[in-house]
């Protein structure tokens, strides 16, 4: 699902903010990617939701080499793919049934299929009953509840996620963490960027360890991309 | 193919309702740049009317470019007729009109006020004249070339030609014609500005919007769209806006303007955009609204743009 080789990153006149990533994550694993913050984890992310280019290396993310994927093409690119934010990303001028659309309405189903699929993602994260609320009166929990739905409402192959817990408490936490256990468990590939040990430690699944910009643990394949 | 068609129009008509209910949303904000748009509009399609409209009456007056024709004194009323008939049978003569001594001494007792120094002229001291009135689409070259011809027929004594002040006319009103057209090129930039801003304003305001969007895989067209219906729906309205704006001030000076016209003996009458005016002027709006955002959100895109 995920293949990178000796990838590299390089912001402006900055040092490198990753050096020679090299791992592969196959359709279907659960992988978690830690380290502290600025040790690379969001630029990973980033680089794999085409947000940014490697700057050197090869990099093939669903299929598709991100390093040579043409810009009018990113868009059905990103389509599956889902996001989970920190920040949740959440737009309130809408309610939260309208957020949990959002990507039905860019790849342009049908009114009624986006009704159906809609409440089958927002009952997946028990908010059913909460859908024509404005995200804005919901509780951090809740409302990245309606996040991870958004993110998975279009049944994306790959999921991914960065910090999804930093805002939440330890109980909300698990909870959110339990859901993309769920995920991974029907199937969807999940890639979630935390400093969140404890969170880890629960799951139980492969990590990867950045430090500076380079992996320097890999636990599910030791050895392997190091 | 028909799901196809049937998703964009959909689509289309989904951001139809979209803008519609935003421009609702907030009134104020939106009546403030339509106001704006109108105003800038109306002064560039303001100037065009007084220029058409000048134009338009001035035609009128270009026949009144008539050549004085002055005969040799003693000739007779005879012999000036027959010059007369001559003269009326060339191709770029209209009308000739005769002015007897006596009929011109008679109308200068009347109009100088020298009546009583005049009686005590012993002879009549004015020439017979004729009044040359050139064919209305005459070329000035073509009336300066029947001027020399005039000049040099028999009993003829001098001709002038009362042509200099509609030249200045055309003159001037040729420079406010570019002054105007300069003008509305300038205001047309200024509506562009101010709805390129306005859409900068919305997409500031919607930044997050338009980042989630493209996360979630939009299209820039798909994210342009919305913009590019309310840029144009503004530019439509502020056309509309300058419209009324035109048709008041018509409305304002109809009646000064027809007493003026009172004044001088003749019909004078404003005329307004006409159907052909007031759909170039929405469609001009609508081309401004168009450009304005597709420019905006074209640079804005690209700043949000993943690189």
């Amino acid at each position: 699902m995920i293949e990178f080789s000796h990838v590299f990153k390089r912001y402006p006149g900055e040092h490198d903010a990753l050096k020679d990533i090299s791992f592969e994550i196959e359709r279907g694993e659960m992988v978690f990617v830690t380290g502290h913050s600025g040790a690379g984890k969001t630029t990973l992310l980033k680089l794999i939701s085409l947000i940014e280019r490697p700057t050197r290396g090869q990099a093939i993310v669903n299929r598709k080499n991100i390093g040579r994927l043409p810009a009018r093409r990113i868009p059905y690119f990103r389509r599956d793919l889902g996001i989970v934010f920190q920040n949740y990303k959440l737009l309130f001028d809408r309610s939260v049934f309208d957020n949990v659309a959002l990507p039905l309405q860019v790849a342009g189903l049908e009114p009624r299929e986006i009704g159906r699929r809609v409440r089958a993602a927002l009952d997946k994260v028990r908010l059913l009953e909460k859908e024509r609320l404005n995200p804005i009166v919901l509780s951090g929990g809740e409302q990245q509840r309606v996040g991870i739905a958004r993110a998975i409402v279009h049944r994306p192959a790959l999921l991914i996620a960065d910090e999804p817990t930093g805002n939440l408490d330890l109980v909300l936490a698990e909870e959110i963490l339990d859901l993309f256990l769920d995920f991974n468990a029907h199937g969807v590939t999940v890639l979630i960027a935390t400093h969140d040990q404890h969170l880890i430690a629960r799951a139980h699944r492969r990590t990867l360890v950045l430090r500076h910009g380079e992996i320097v643990h890999d636990s599910g394949i030791p050895g392997a991309a190091v | 193919m028909i799901r196809f068609l049937r998703t964009y129009f959909r689509r289309h008509a989904d951001v139809l309702r979209q803008t519609a209910a935003q421009l609702m949303r907030a009134p104020l904000a939106s009546l403030m740049t339509i106001a704006v748009i109108g105003i800038t509009l109306a002064l560039p399609a303001g100037l065009y009317l007084f220029i058409a409209n000048l134009e338009r009456m001035s035609q009128g007056w270009d026949t009144g470019g008539q050549i004085s024709l002055f005969l040799e004194r003693g000739t007779s009323a005879a012999t000036a007729d027959k010059l007369a008939r001559r003269i009326s049978a060339m191709p770029s003569v209209a009308r000739v009109d005769y002015i007897s001594p006596k009929h011109a001494l008679a109308e200068f007792t009347r109009l100088s006020g020298f009546g009583e120094a005049l009686t005590m002229l012993e002879e009549n001291p004015l020439p017979p004249v004729l009044t040359v009135h050139p064919v209305p689409e005459a070329a000035p070259a073509a009336v300066e070339a029947l001027v020399k011809e005039l000049r040099g027929l028999d009993a003829v004594d001098s001709a002038q030609l009362d042509l200099d002040w509609v030249r200045r006319l055309h003159a001037l009103l040729g420079i406010a014609r570019r002054g105007a057209l300069m003008l509305a090129v300038l205001l047309g930039l200024a509506a562009l500005l101010t709805v390129g801003n306005t859409i900068r304003l919305a997409i500031l305001n919607r930044r997050d919007e338009i980042e989630v969007m493209k996360l979630m895989g939009g299209t820039n067209a798909f994210i342009r769209r919305p913009f590019l219906y309310s840029g144009v729906a503004h530019g439509l309205l502020g056309a509309a806006a300058a419209w009324l704006i035109l048709a008041l001030v018509l409305i304002l000076l109809n009646d000064p303007i027809r007493e003026l016209g009172i004044l001088y003996g003749s019909d004078l009458r404003i005329e307004g955009l006409g159907p052909k005016g007031t759909g170039l002027l929405l469609a001009i709006g609508a081309a401004l609204g168009w450009f304005g955002s597709r420019f905006s959100v074209g640079r804005h895109l690209r700043a949000i743009e993943p690189s």
